[in-house]
């Protein structure tokens, strides 16, 4: 008894030290990430600030905001700034040079349409693979498992004359080879979801004279709703960013991506315009941060549940 | 259930399986295909045998090493990025949850660069890198090394945050109880980690390593944005190589199929050793 009581006195001391330890030890670790975090996402603040810098002080000081030194007297420092920044020249120089808010559109159209697509239609086929076994659904589900290992090069050159011949090479038609490039990723996530439904479930359904469409709807659809958010996101995450495919599926001359309008103003006819471009940058990225802010939580949960499946 | 079921493939099967075979089917056979012939477009082909495999490294007789570079190339930067992203992030996970002050906050601003795709993320560091190589009169793409390590710096910041998520997830995971009886067995922080937490992290951490080495060794839009292959091809990875080789020069579209074919055998076999070594361990466990 006695000896029990020591040892507890002993262990909450240790605790203690341990706790007190660990409060230090966490203020400083504290203080490193937070400097840390800052340096990470810096690089986006200096694109930030050299956005409103006239073309020619881009380069010449990157990362200062007046192009003379605080020592040369307070005035001409100030004055320095004036001549540094133009305000928001550069957001009208990138805005209609890359058309940009029609290239947001069709980013938006292709992303929300083609996630809608792959989400919906791909939820059905996993269930109705699981469902009803026969060689043809495990044939299709094998193919599915094999297409996530093709990497894209090998059917590129393919796939983009193909759709150019489906006269698929509009923003419409993209989201139709959108659902057929993300079907295998897609159906295999959710074959694994559909699995560990109870039968009794759609049964039960069954029983009450609904009709399968009736039971995808209303008995299984909610269930999936976990999983039709991670698909959701990673796909939304694959197909906004996407660069090679639109530029190869989409007739650029007409329709444009944000990451097609980035990549053409850069490579346009000689000098890059970099006070554009540096503005460009910035609005691309300010949908994808209010974005993240506003379900950060699915993201997060998202990317853990895809990656451990994946 | 599967009997009533059966008949509505109609719906529930035939959307996504078309799109799958315009998607994925036709363009993959047909890609294999024309491997072994010459083209310019899908219906000018002609077949020419294994012609376009040996024009990948022998050109009129010559020894051309282009390909070869690319794959050592990609290798090497393959095997650098898994080792940073995954021991950064390793680290940071293990920092982030302590559940010192401000974790979300950081854990936010981590993450963030992945959301942003690789071409914009490449302009972000295109500038930075230009502006700070200038006062060296130097660029990003100066030798094969300066963009070797530009890229190297862009894909880590991009991915350290992502596969830190999935670190913290594992790490979350290990029961308080394991870590509490460990210590109070009088376990020091070193035999924690390689007693308990690596052990016990195993799974993260072959799917991290399977995550990187895949988007390693497939990497294109960063690639293309920071140095386009600059200087002289030499920056060239695997996917731009085959991009270029295909779009660049008429008449070289063949070589270019043939190259994604070869490029697809190995990504495959990357995959199947992964599927391999993660089924033969659970078995084990």
């Amino acid at each position: 008894m006695a000896q029990a009581n020591t040892k507890k006195i002993k262990k909450r001391s240790d605790n203690e030290v341990s706790a007190a330890r660990k409060s230090k030890h966490g203020t400083a670790l504290t203080v490193f990430f937070a400097i840390l975090s800052f340096l990470w996402i810096l690089p986006i603040l200096i694109v930030v600030l050299n956005s409103f810098k006239r073309k020619a002080y881009i380069f010449k000081n990157p990362f200062g905001i007046s192009n003379v030194t605080l020592s040369q007297g307070f005035d001409r420092w100030r004055a320095g700034i004036r001549k540094t920044f133009v305000g928001l020249t550069n957001y009208a120089t990138a805005i209609k040079k890359t058309d940009f808010f029609r290239c947001f559109g069709y980013s938006v159209f292709i992303t929300v349409l083609s996630v809608a697509l792959i989400v919906m239609l791909c939820s059905m086929t996993a269930w109705y693979i699981i469902r009803v076994k026969n060689a043809a659904t495990k044939t299709i589900y094998l193919l599915c498992m094999f297409s996530m290992i093709v990497p894209f090069q090998m059917v590129m050159f393919t796939l983009s004359k193909f759709a150019n011949i489906l006269h698929l090479s509009n923003p419409l038609g993209i989201c139709v080879v959108y659902l057929g490039f993300g079907a295998g990723l897609a159906i295999f996530m959710f074959t694994g979801f559909v699995k560990q439904i109870p039968i009794e479930l759609e049964e039960a359904a069954m029983i009450d004279g609904a009709t399968p469409v009736q039971c995808y709807f209303q008995v299984i659809l909610p269930v999936m709703k976990p999983t039709l958010i991670t698909v959701s996101i990673l796909d939304a995450m694959w197909i906004w960013n996407d660069y090679l495919l639109p530029s190869l599926v989409l007739n650029v001359n007409k329709y444009k991506t944000i990451q097609i309008a980035v990549q053409y103003l850069k490579q346009s006819h000689g000098q890059v315009d970099w006070g554009a471009m540096m503005a460009v940058l910035v609005l691309a990225i300010v949908p994808i941060v209010i974005f993240y802010m506003a379900v950060q939580k699915y993201i997060i949960e998202g990317v853990v549940a895809g990656a451990v499946k994946g | 259930m599967s009997k009533p079921l059966k008949k509505y493939w109609p719906l529930f099967v035939l959307p996504t399986m078309a799109a799958f075979v315009i998607g994925f089917i036709v363009p993959f056979v047909y890609g294999v295909f024309l491997s072994f012939c010459k083209f310019t477009t899908v219906t000018d082909w002609k077949i020419v045998g294994l012609r376009n495999y040996t024009r990948i490294f022998f050109v009129d007789g010559k020894l051309d090493t282009t390909f070869i570079h690319s794959l050592w190339y990609t290798s090497l930067f393959t095997v650098v990025t898994v080792l940073i992203i995954n021991v950064a992030a390793f680290f940071i996970a293990l920092a982030l949850t302590k559940g010192i002050k401000g974790t979300n906050l950081f854990r936010t601003s981590f993450f963030l660069p992945n959301l942003i795709g690789g071409i914009i993320l490449s302009y972000i560091w295109l500038m930075i890198f230009n502006a700070v190589l200038a006062k060296y009169s130097k660029t990003i793409v100066s030798t094969q090394w300066t963009a070797f390590w530009g890229l190297v710096i862009v894909v880590c910041w991009q991915q350290i945050g992502y596969m830190m998520i999935i670190y913290v997830a594992g790490l979350q995971n290990i029961s308080a109880d394991l870590l509490e009886a460990a210590k109070i067995d009088g376990a020091n922080n070193w035999q924690l980690m390689k007693g308990v937490i690596i052990p016990m992290l195993r799974p993260t951490i072959a799917t991290c390593t399977f995550l990187t080495l895949t988007n390693g060794f497939k990497l294109f839009d960063q690639n293309l944005a920071l140095t386009g292959g600059n200087p002289g091809k030499m920056s060239e990875l695997l996917a731009l190589n085959i991009y270029d080789t295909m779009y660049g020069t008429t008449g070289w579209q063949g070589v270019g199929q043939a190259k994604a074919v070869i490029f697809f055998i190995l990504v495959a076999v990357i995959a199947l050793i992964q599927h391999k070594l993660t089924t033969s361990k659970e078995v084990e466990a």
